[in-house]
């Protein structure tokens, strides 16, 4: 049973990443190939507050969700003057520096990383196993939930509205860089709990958790599912989360497997798996 | 020292002068990102080596491998990036990263995860310029990369194939309507960029004495932060970019202590650029 929590805390850990990049992206269609480094923002401040600080993460995970929105704001507000492909290469640029900086600043560990992250405690009592399984989907609930609010609100909608034009968004008076920008920083919030769960799941985290080959893992979860939709979001990173551990034995073709079905998606269903469902109906 | 330093730098920065060339011409024509085109660089300095084992000659190996490569670039974009054109501008570029990711892959599993050395001997002298020393395989990337730039700018500033090049990059249905055909245009487009990447892999390859699965994934993302700082759909402005970016590497890494990793600097010069001058050191406006 020990396999079974593990598989199913990392998949919803990753599926609340993947939830805040369909803000981003499928809201507000603002490509982010860094949102690995937000979750690693998320991971290194709960990691910190908890062990330097002596924080319970009861305190440190609301911290560290409000630090990865605070500073994806200071990072998005020169990132999203630029468009598409530009801001597509600026957030890989993020991700390495991101990365960069805790491997090489000594205040966030560096090559060592963060170790002795403290399990979350009530009392005497430790959630661990199958009850921190229960935190982790108590978070992803509220996060979709959040989600399924956000698409019906005059904000959501004004998201929308940017993504498919932006011009004549502005237009009928929608600031699209306010918007992008909360979509933005909505993002890097849900990267930052997706972050902060992680790093007291595994209790040690380094800078290579974070890395760009994660930031595109979640762009291709969220493609795969279906990029703007909630269901689309969760599926993709069900599915691309559960086929590494079903193609255990096949380890050696693992990621051509994964790279050659990504392909395959984008070439012949670029809606994702959420819009072959759709169309069944 | 320095002045080796430099030397140093500008054979560095010639080999991304090469990989940055195709990307920038590819994004010119089809605005797509071609993250691909760095898998395009891994295949050639692999067929490069199996050629050079089956043959013995290293400039045939060269010519097979650049040949095709030209190939594998056409059929990319026939197959996989046309298509996808009509789509938003991250398709093509998922497209792409997973095309790349598969690359390095079957690489992987045919020639194994290890390191292979590449035991060409190149018969050039060892220069000696005012006190650097300029290696055999060092002079053969000057002369690999003049070449290339000079057939680059014969190519397009002086024949006809040229024009037609930069008028379908300037505006495609324009272009099409004055009866040029452009899917031939990409077509070519992406052979040249492709022979010159696996060139510029070949050369790696040699210069390290390595050819390895993974030597893509940093000029892979390098090479997209260059095509910024030059000027995304500028080819002299790509070329500009490489050579500033090695000599800057090299610099950095022989004088200053900043403890940031050289891999980083490509990035912070490309924010720095788009903060200052979003269309590029010699990108147009708009």
């Amino acid at each position: 049973m020990g396999y079974l929590y593990t598989v199913l805390t990392t998949l919803i850990i990753n599926a609340i990443a993947v939830l805040g990049l369909n803000i981003i992206l499928g809201h507000a269609g603002q490509i982010s190939l860094g949102h690995a480094a937000f979750m690693g923002i998320g991971a290194y401040a709960s990691a910190l507050l908890s062990t330097k600080g002596g924080l319970s993460f009861w305190f440190s995970f609301p911290l560290a969700v409000s630090i990865s929105g605070v500073i994806g704001f200071f990072l998005g507000l020169p990132s999203l003057r630029v468009k598409d492909d530009f801001l597509a290469i600026t957030t890989i640029g993020i991700n390495f520096i991101v990365q960069a900086i805790f491997l090489y600043v000594p205040f966030f560990g560096a090559a060592l990383g963060i170790g002795g992250i403290p399990k979350p405690k009530l009392g005497e009592f430790v959630f661990k196993g199958e009850y921190y399984l229960l935190i982790v989907f108590a978070v992803l609930l509220v996060g979709a939930f959040f989600s399924f609010k956000f698409y019906g609100s005059w904000a959501g909608l004004a998201s929308e509205a940017i993504r498919e034009d932006e011009l004549a968004a502005n237009v009928v008076g929608i600031n699209p860089v306010r918007f992008k920008l909360m979509a933005f920083v909505l993002g890097s919030a849900y990267a930052g709990a997706s972050g902060s769960l992680y790093a007291h799941f595994m209790g040690f985290i380094t800078s290579d958790d974070f890395g760009f080959p994660l930031s595109v893992t979640f762009l291709s979860m969220l493609v795969f599912g279906g990029v703007g939709t909630i269901r689309g979001s969760l599926i993709g990173a069900f599915v691309l989360g559960v086929l590494p551990e079903l193609l255990r034995p096949l380890a050696q073709y693992r990621l051509l497997f994964y790279g050659l079905l990504l392909l395959l998606m984008l070439r012949f269903c670029p809606g994702g798996l959420a819009s072959l469902v759709r169309l069944k109906k | 020292m320095l002045w080796q330093q430099l030397v140093n730098g500008i054979s560095i920065g010639s080999v991304y002068a090469l990989i940055t060339m195709g990307l920038a011409m590819v994004y010119g024509i089809l605005r797509i990102l071609h993250v691909a085109h760095a898998g395009i660089y891994t295949i050639g300095a692999y067929l490069g080596l199996y050629f050079f084992e089956a043959t013995g000659s290293l400039s045939v190996a060269i010519f097979l491998s650049m040949s095709v490569c030209a190939l594998i670039g056409i059929a990319m974009q026939r197959f996989v990036y046309y298509p996808l054109l009509r789509f938003p501008p991250f398709v093509p570029l998922i497209a792409g990263i997973a095309m790349f990711l598969s690359i390095g892959e079957i690489c992987r599993l045919i020639a194994g995860p290890y390191p292979l050395s590449f035991p060409a001997v190149v018969y050039l002298p060892t220069l000696n310029v005012w006190g650097a020393f300029i290696s055999p395989v060092q002079l053969l990337i000057f002369i690999a990369t003049l070449l290339v730039l000079l057939f680059q700018w014969f190519l397009t500033s002086k024949t006809n194939l040229g024009l037609m090049m930069r008028a379908t990059s300037q505006d495609m249905e324009l272009a099409e309507s004055s009866g040029i055909n452009s899917k031939k245009v990409i077509a070519l487009t992406f052979a040249l960029g492709s022979a010159f990447a696996a060139l510029a892999g070949i050369l790696v390859g040699i210069n390290y004495n390595q050819v390895y699965p993974a030597m893509g994934d940093m000029p892979a993302y390098k090479s997209l932060a260059l095509i910024v700082v030059g000027g995304l759909s500028s080819v002299p402005g790509a070329v500009l970019a490489s050579l500033l970016l090695g000599m800057a590497e090299t610099l950095l890494i022989g004088y200053a202590k900043i403890p940031l990793p050289r891999d980083a600097l490509a990035f912070i010069a490309m924010i720095i650029v788009i903060l200052l001058k979003p269309q590029g050191l010699l990108g147009r406006r708009g």
